[in-house]
């Protein structure tokens, strides 16, 4: 019976079965809801990326469990942009146009952020995007779960100036974001009455690791007799060398503290943090908040990662965020139509992970709690201060004299992402 | 804080004079007392109170809680809100009396909560220890106290500092003392003459931290003699820290390119003595720190008292792992491209892509941490310089690598073969050399430089897949700019393009000194289109 030639049949059996499956698939797309990842999962970014892909196919996994969203189960579709701008905007336009996804979180760079724009628009999708960045942006078809400049960096500041610091280096890598949180920060720290002689403004290009003359130059401005701190939007891996530089120099932190936005668990996992104890960042979210809802996201995070030494940070808070807002919405508004979720979704309340709940607003940010965190020689962060309420991400900054007069509100009547409030128009200061 | 220090040095000073030999039984203060108000969810502004109560004690015994306090190594008990101190993160911990630091039982750690900090409390932490150390046994650690007070000290702090420079024997720390004393006249109201005399002490001490204080006073003073006096001194520490600044350019110069001639110095190889453009090299060093990160790892896990000796061990390992894997693609690709430029270039740039996603496969995207033996951590201070070890230690193990290649080119049979096959490869072919090993060969030596290159900038730069990307440009400029083909180059060409990066970065900023150098380049090489130095190779006469 077992003859070569009945093997050969079940083969071409199974493959016709293997066939018939795939059809089946396909005749299944209505039953499932496609949720569309871009992060990149190889290149430079793939660092930072690799995790937020990780994060939401576990929210997406909980969701399933919960019995999916409209009876329907979700379907994870992650593609792989590369680290490279343009191609973010190609697989984008795939996951929306081939996949048919009904909605995508993606994007860690302001630069890939500002590439897949025009495809988000042109076919009206939705695109939810996790991290802290420069502000002067709102868009229909975007919704940002990281920090507005507002959220994190002016709050940095004050908190700084509260401890007696007078005398400020902004350091900061060659692009769009330090730039722009540059520009916000030196225009406020003289509204705050800090003389021009007192900033110190620098940029090192990407990737940077010989620090010896910045640190030098640091130490230098800061023996001029005031209290100095460092306010540095330092980027990606040039950070790991510019605290090796810091501690090798003994540059302590109880004398030039450095506060950075771009620094979390994640980063710090590649150094030994001994040296580094008593440095600061601001971010909207640490692992070490001691909230049940954070205690059960970590324990979540570690048994499905399989591996409890990971760490949870910031942006991965804001996709647990934007993830429960959507599938709110979704459930609000009954259906997955782009048009009707961006309507519903202004006005959404979903609780974080520090104890608050966060609200989507309708310039399409959200509002959230800003907490100061000094590195402590675990590689954790232990909060040292934090706003007393939540903050609304304000999407073009007070402290700017062309954005000032601008305001995002997608909801009725203005439904307009830069109305300009002097000339009541659409359309920004031109 | 200001509080802590003034009633730390009131009530020193009270003790000195009196030579009350147990400050705290003498005023019936119980130090164990106010160490439990560490316990319970504090505010900072009382936990910095607290701090306060323990110095105005004047009680040397409290120094350990303090210290214990600034390491972040004080807890207090959930259920009774009794402190301790904890050292390491056993389960259950170990509880020591704070004060005594006798044992007093265990505890889970899920029941003790640290006692929050944050940098003022630290500072008023050390502001603290400095008043009650000042006449400790060690003689190290009155320095330390000495130089901490030469920052925080001010008019109450004088008659402490007086009494402790009397008692002083050792030369260096009274030296320190007397300085932090000048430091802290000019932060006092006593008369002008007295101040001008701490500005010449801070004068002669003539570093940045004298500078600071010279600064603020000569803001903050009214008096126009003691005005002119700080600002005289204060120009004076400017016009000497000015001339440390151009040797520590230099110095950083110098640094700057160990670490290209380091990375380019296998490339020389390659590239300038074999003529292969290997985009593949910033891999082959990359390759090299990963296997650092191994044997960390291994040392770490079997035998950490090995662990100084990691970069040791790793360093031939690093050569073999690199040298295979040089000879390997040696072998399979490069072997059959050999005179067509183009075509090596692809070939080898599609083997550095390989190499890096089978990395980050391997141990994953993010970053790894190889950490700094000791004998690589820290800095020491040469004038107003301060030279971090590491940097030191690169440059010499730059220098000993370029030695070796230069021996092993010019003085073992193997070299001779290379150069023999470089120079005029039938020639060499008829003399009975195998030719195709001697490449392979010369390759595998190239990539096996790279990856000892790799350990030693595993030391200062992030160990991820992307490392060697970030000098692969560089690596090539520098061969291109030394001359193809010539070590010697090399060496000239790496010192010199860092000394004059690191001229232009602190007039410039990083981002233009950068496009400075290459433009500087750029025209270099079109009046000198084979480099400093140039020498003849196959690349020549192909």
């Amino acid at each position: 019976m077992k003859s070569g030639r009945n093997w050969l049949r079940g083969g071409i059996a199974a493959l016709g079965f293997a066939a018939l499956g795939a059809t089946g698939a396909l005749a299944q797309e209505g039953d499932t809801i496609k949720v569309g990842i871009l992060h990149s999962l190889s290149g430079t970014m793939a660092i930072s990326e690799t995790t937020l892909k990780d994060v939401m196919l576990m929210l997406i996994d909980e969701q399933n469990k919960k019995g999916g969203l409209l009876g329907k189960k979700l379907e994870p579709v992650v593609v792989d942009p590369a680290s490279d701008w343009p191609l973010f905007a190609e697989k984008a336009r795939e996951l929306i146009s081939q996949d048919k996804v009904s909605v995508v979180f993606g994007c860690w760079t302001s630069v890939s952020r500002k590439s897949v724009l025009p495809v988000f628009k042109e076919l009206d999708s939705i695109l939810f995007y996790p991290v802290q960045y420069e502000g002067e942006e709102s868009e229909r078809n975007v919704f940002y779960t990281g920090a507005a400049p507002n959220q994190q960096a002016i709050p940095a500041v004050d908190y700084l100036m509260n401890e007696g610091v007078k005398r400020w280096v902004l350091e900061g890598t060659d692009y769009v974001y330090p730039r722009t949180t540059n520009k916000i920060l030196e225009q406020y720290l003289k509204d705050k009455g800090v003389p021009a002689e007192d900033i110190k403004i620098n940029y090192t290009p990407f990737g940077f690791s010989d620090w010896q003359t910045e640190v030098s130059a640091i130490k230098d401005f800061g023996s001029a007799g005031k209290k100095t701190a460092v306010v540095s939007t330092v980027n990606g891996d040039a950070n790991v060398p510019f605290y090796k530089e810091l501690a090798n120099q003994g540059v302590k932190a109880t004398d030039i503290p450095v506060v950075a936005f771009s620094v979390g668990e994640e980063e710090l996992a590649g150094i030994d943090t001994a040296p580094l104890v008593g440095h600061l960042a601001a971010w909207n979210y640490f692992e070490s908040v001691d909230t049940p809802e954070n205690e059960a996201f970590i324990k979540q995070w570690h048994q499905f990662i399989g591996n409890d030494k990971r760490v949870t940070n910031d942006p991965m808070e804001a996709h647990y965020i934007g993830f429960n807002m959507w599938v709110k919405a979704v459930e609000k508004a009954g259906t997955t139509d782009p048009d009707k979720v961006i309507a519903a979704l202004p006005g959404i309340e979903q609780p974080n992970l520090t104890g608050g709940v966060s609200k989507m607003l309708p310039n399409h940010h959200i509002t959230k709690p800003v907490l100061i965190g000094e590195i402590n020689a675990d590689g954790q962060f232990d909060v040292v201060d934090e706003t007393d309420d939540l903050v609304p991400g304000d999407a073009w900054s007070d402290y700017l004299p062309d954005s000032k007069k601008l305001e995002a509100d997608w909801t009725d009547p203005i439904n307009c992402g830069n109305y300009n409030t002097e000339t009541k128009t659409c359309g920004g200061t031109q | 804080m200001a509080l802590a220090r003034a009633l730390a040095f009131f009530l020193f000073a009270v003790t000195l004079a009196g030579a009350a030999p147990a400050p705290a039984a003498a005023q019936g203060v119980d130090p164990h007392a106010i160490v439990q108000k560490f316990g319970g969810k504090q505010s900072f502004e009382a936990t910095e109170g607290v701090i306060g109560e323990l110095a105005a004690t004047g009680d040397p015994s409290v120094a350990g809680a303090l210290r214990a306090l600034g390491e972040g190594e004080l807890y207090w008990r959930d259920s009774d809100q009794a402190v301790f101190i904890v050292h390491g993160r056993d389960d259950p911990a170990t509880l020591l009396d704070p004060i005594t630091g006798e044992p007093a039982g265990t505890a889970p750690q899920s029941s003790l909560t640290k006692v929050r900090i944050k940098n003022s409390i630290r500072n008023a932490i050390s502001d603290a220890l400095a008043g009650l150390t000042l006449r400790a046994k060690d003689p190290a650690v009155r320095l330390n106290a000495a130089e901490t007070l030469f920052s925080e000290a001010d008019a109450q702090g004088i008659a402490a500092l007086d009494a402790a420079i009397a008692a002083e024997t050792v030369p260096a720390v009274r030296q320190k003392m007397e300085e932090s004393r000048a430091a802290a006249v000019l932060r006092s109201d006593r008369p002008s003459e007295e101040k001008v005399e701490a500005v010449k002490v801070l004068q002669h001490r003539g570093d940045r931290a004298a500078l600071n204080v010279l600064n603020s006073l000569s803001a903050s003073s009214a008096d126009p003699v003691l005005h002119r006096a700080a600002q005289a001194g204060a120009a004076a520490i400017e016009s000497t820290i000015a001339f440390w600044n151009q040797a520590q350019n230099v110095w950083y110069g110098l640094s700057l390119g160990s670490v290209l001639l380091l990375a380019a110095i296998g490339l020389a190889i390659t590239f300038g003595v074999m003529g292969v453009i290997n985009m593949a090299h910033g891999e082959m060093v990359m390759l090299g720190a990963y296997t650092t990160f191994v044997v960390q790892e291994l040392i770490r896990a079997n035998a950490p008292g090995l662990f100084d000796w990691s970069l040791v061990i790793a360093l031939p390992l690093a050569f073999l792992v690199s040298g295979l894997v040089g000879l390997a693609v040696e072998r399979c690709i490069i072997r059959f491209l050999y005179g067509r430029p183009l075509e090596t270039l692809l070939a080898t740039f599609g083997v550095s892509l390989i190499l890096q996603q089978g990395v980050r496969t391997l141990f994953g995207p993010t970053n790894r941490q190889v950490g700094n033996p000791g004998w690589m951590s820290g800095a020491f201070d040469v004038g107003l310089m301060s030279v971090t070890w590491n940097r030191l230690w690169i440059i010499v193990f730059a220098l000993v690598v370029f030695a070796v290649l230069l021996l092993i080119l010019n003085r073992t049979p193997m070299g001779l073969q290379m150069r023999a096959v470089t120079q005029n490869r039938r020639m060499a072919a008829a003399m009975g050399i195998r030719t195709p090993w001697v490449d392979a060969l010369t390759f595998a030596l190239g990539s096996g430089i790279a990856g000892i290159a790799g350990v030693a900038l595993s030391q200062i730069d992030n160990v991820s897949p992307n490392l060697g990307q970030g000098y692969i440009i560089d690596s090539f400029m520098v061969v291109v700019f030394g001359g193809v083909g010539n070590l010697w180059g090399t060496l000239v060409g790496a010192m010199s393009l860092g000394i004059l990066n690191k001229s232009l970065e602190p007039y410039a900023g990083a981002v233009l000194g950068k496009i400075v150098v290459l433009v500087l380049l750029i025209l270099f090489i079109q009046k000198r289109p084979r480099g400093l130095f140039a020498l003849k190779g196959r690349f020549v006469d192909a």
